[in-house]
């Protein structure tokens, strides 16, 4: 792909279009992309070898724009597979320390009061090639796309608990999906009492199988694999269960051999999607640089930009709105002298934490860490406007 | 009801939204009340202190027989090797450069083994085996990995007194303190 299309093969006037001379494609009951962005679509990379559901496919950041993704090009990442859960039969059950354990049926759900939020989602092994000794030669995408960010509609999970009675005693709930991994997750009961929700909508639609249908936990800022898709059972528990996925998995390995546990929110990041490495620039002039910055801990508040690999940088104008755990796209005017150099991206949040550089994250926690990768990105252009991964 | 009267909940609610923060929201109340023996049939979870394990029991060679069947096409001749994940040794390598995470060298509760394999594995057909097979695969991993004996038996008494070696390496950065310790 190309940065900006040349206009050199476009039809010039006074030459009439074929669509103004014939009736056009008939309407549609579902409507698709335009054939001509078949090519823009998710990356899949398969984790476990010999098997077809676990692994991930990844956002083409390089070639959206905006705060949302499209719901079909929402990165995925399961553990074994896509259930497919007709939504007539499927239950949520919350029993443990409560007082009445109770069971909802999806068309029950349906029928609470519900909240929409704007919210990212990011895999915590997201960017996580950027670790390794050398960059991936991987386009944007491909490299930091399992992050997305979707608007959210559902039921707060405090709402169904507080019906159910939660016993002082809890501190916890085990979340648990209805997949050939019954993935599950302890989750702190702070969080599931405040903004956790129970999403039965993205984008205003129901959720996609891929992403949890007919109803997901969805956990705002916190790393992807705790918004338990297809939930089925929520169990209060006085204590984290120490799945699987919370002690084997999701645990951030320290040089000196100790583990971080329990990791929740995605660190502040940004990364430039245009330029970047899946498209090409078309010769010196003036660009647009765009980008998109996130924060697990609150809103961004602001985006620098060096086009001269850090030596100097220049605030980036955030598109609003500029919502709390929600993708903000960020744009600043560049004009290319056409030479060689280096394109940066720093994001800091309303916490006041700002982007690290890798050598900094590293330092910090080690080069055996395979999660929370968030460091500054740098895109180095090429003379012949080819944009490249680099460490700088 | 009169429509004025069946209105003023939700007019509380979007005009007063701190409301819910002071008073319980009315909700509802759409649950059907969960039996026993409906919860029993779903809760598959195992809590580090063994809570939740089931009856049943098996050894290390017992294990062995589910593994050779079921498991090694995967994860390989006694836990090393296969295509997907190593299950066996790692010890002492975590410091290093090249750290090996396995059940042995990384995880922290045995129980959770006995969660994961119950509630996952394996990996085509998941729900598949007893309750006995699962203990069996899981005492025939830590006999692998030099934590239990060859002849120790792996049941809801033995499993959770498990010490997995790497148990103390975790530091939990979430604010959690556990209750009783």
């Amino acid at each position: 792909m190309v940065y900006a299309p040349s206009d050199a093969s476009a039809a010039s006037p006074p030459e009439t279009p074929s669509g103004m001379t014939t009736p056009g494609a008939p309407l549609s009951p579902y409507g698709s992309p335009a054939t001509f962005e078949r090519e823009v679509t998710r990356t899949l990379i398969r984790s476990q070898p010999g098997t077809t559901g676990a692994g991930a496919s990844r956002t083409p950041l390089e070639a959206l724009e905006g705060m949302i993704t499209p719901s079909g090009l929402h990165f995925e990442r399961h553990h074994n597979g896509v259930p497919t859960i007709d939504p007539a039969q499927h239950q949520l059950l919350i029993h443990g320390l409560v007082a009445r354990p109770l069971i909802f049926t999806v068309a029950s759900l349906q029928r609470y009061p519900m909240e929409s939020r704007i919210h990212f989602l990011e895999c915590s092994g997201n960017s996580a090639l950027m670790y390794g000794a050398t960059p991936p030669t991987l386009t944007c995408g491909q490299t930091h796309g399992l992050v997305s960010c979707s608007e959210w509609t559902g039921v707060p999970l405090r709402l169904l608990l507080e019906e159910a009675g939660v016993d002082p005693r809890a501190d916890w709930v085990l979340a648990e999906g209805a997949d050939a991994a019954a993935m599950s997750r302890s989750v702190p009961m702070a969080k599931a009492m405040d903004d956790a929700m129970l999403a039965l909508y993205q984008n205003g639609e129901r959720l996609r199988p891929e992403n949890g249908y007919p109803v997901r936990l969805f956990l705002p800022g916190y790393e992807g694999n705790m918004s338990v898709k297809w939930l089925r059972r929520i169990k209060v528990t006085d204590t984290p269960t120490m799945t699987k996925d919370e002690t084997s998995k999701y645990t951030d390995l320290r040089a000196d051999g100790k583990s971080l546990m329990f990791t929740y929110p995605m660190e502040v990041k940004s990364v430039i999607t245009r330029p970047a490495p899946g498209l090409t620039m078309t010769g010196p002039g003036l660009y647009e640089l765009s980008g998109i910055a996130w924060s697990g801990r609150g809103k961004i508040r602001k985006v620098e930009v060096s086009a001269d690999g850090g030596q100097t940088w220049a605030e980036a104008a955030l598109a609003a709105p500029v919502l709390a755990y929600a993708l903000t796209r960020f744009r600043i005017a560049w004009k290319w002298n056409g030479a060689p150099t280096v394109l940066k991206s720093r994001a800091t949040d309303d916490a006041g934490r700002v982007q690290p550089t890798r050598d900094e994250l590293i330092a910090q926690q080690g080069a055996n860490v395979v999660y929370h990768y968030h460091a500054i990105q740098a895109w180095r252009v090429e003379s012949t406007g080819e944009v490249k991964n680099v460490y700088a | 009801m009169s429509t004025r009267e069946a209105l003023a909940v939700a007019t509380c609610v979007i005009v007063f939204g701190g409301c819910a923060g002071t008073a319980p929201r009315e909700t509802p109340n759409l649950g059907r009340a969960a039996t026993q023996a409906e919860i029993a049939g779903w809760d598959i979870s195992i809590a580090p202190d063994g809570r939740g394990l089931p009856r049943g029991a098996g050894t290390p060679a017992d294990g062995a027989l589910v593994y050779a069947q079921k498991c090694q096409v995967c994860h390989g001749d006694k836990g090393v090797g296969g295509p997907n994940d190593r299950l066996v040794g790692g010890q002492g390598t975590l410091a290093s450069k090249t750290p090996v995470r396995t059940i042995g060298s990384y995880w922290p509760y045995a129980t959770t083994v006995f969660d994961y394999v119950r509630r996952s594995m394996p990996f085509f057909q998941p729900h598949s085996l007893t309750d006995s097979e699962v203990y069996a695969v899981t005492a025939y991993l830590l006999s692998l990995n030099g934590i239990i004996g060859e002849q120790d038996v792996m049941n809801a008494e033995t499993l959770p007194k498990v010490k997995m070696p790497n148990r103390d390496n975790f530091i939990l950065v979430q604010p959690w303190k556990p209750r009783v310790q």
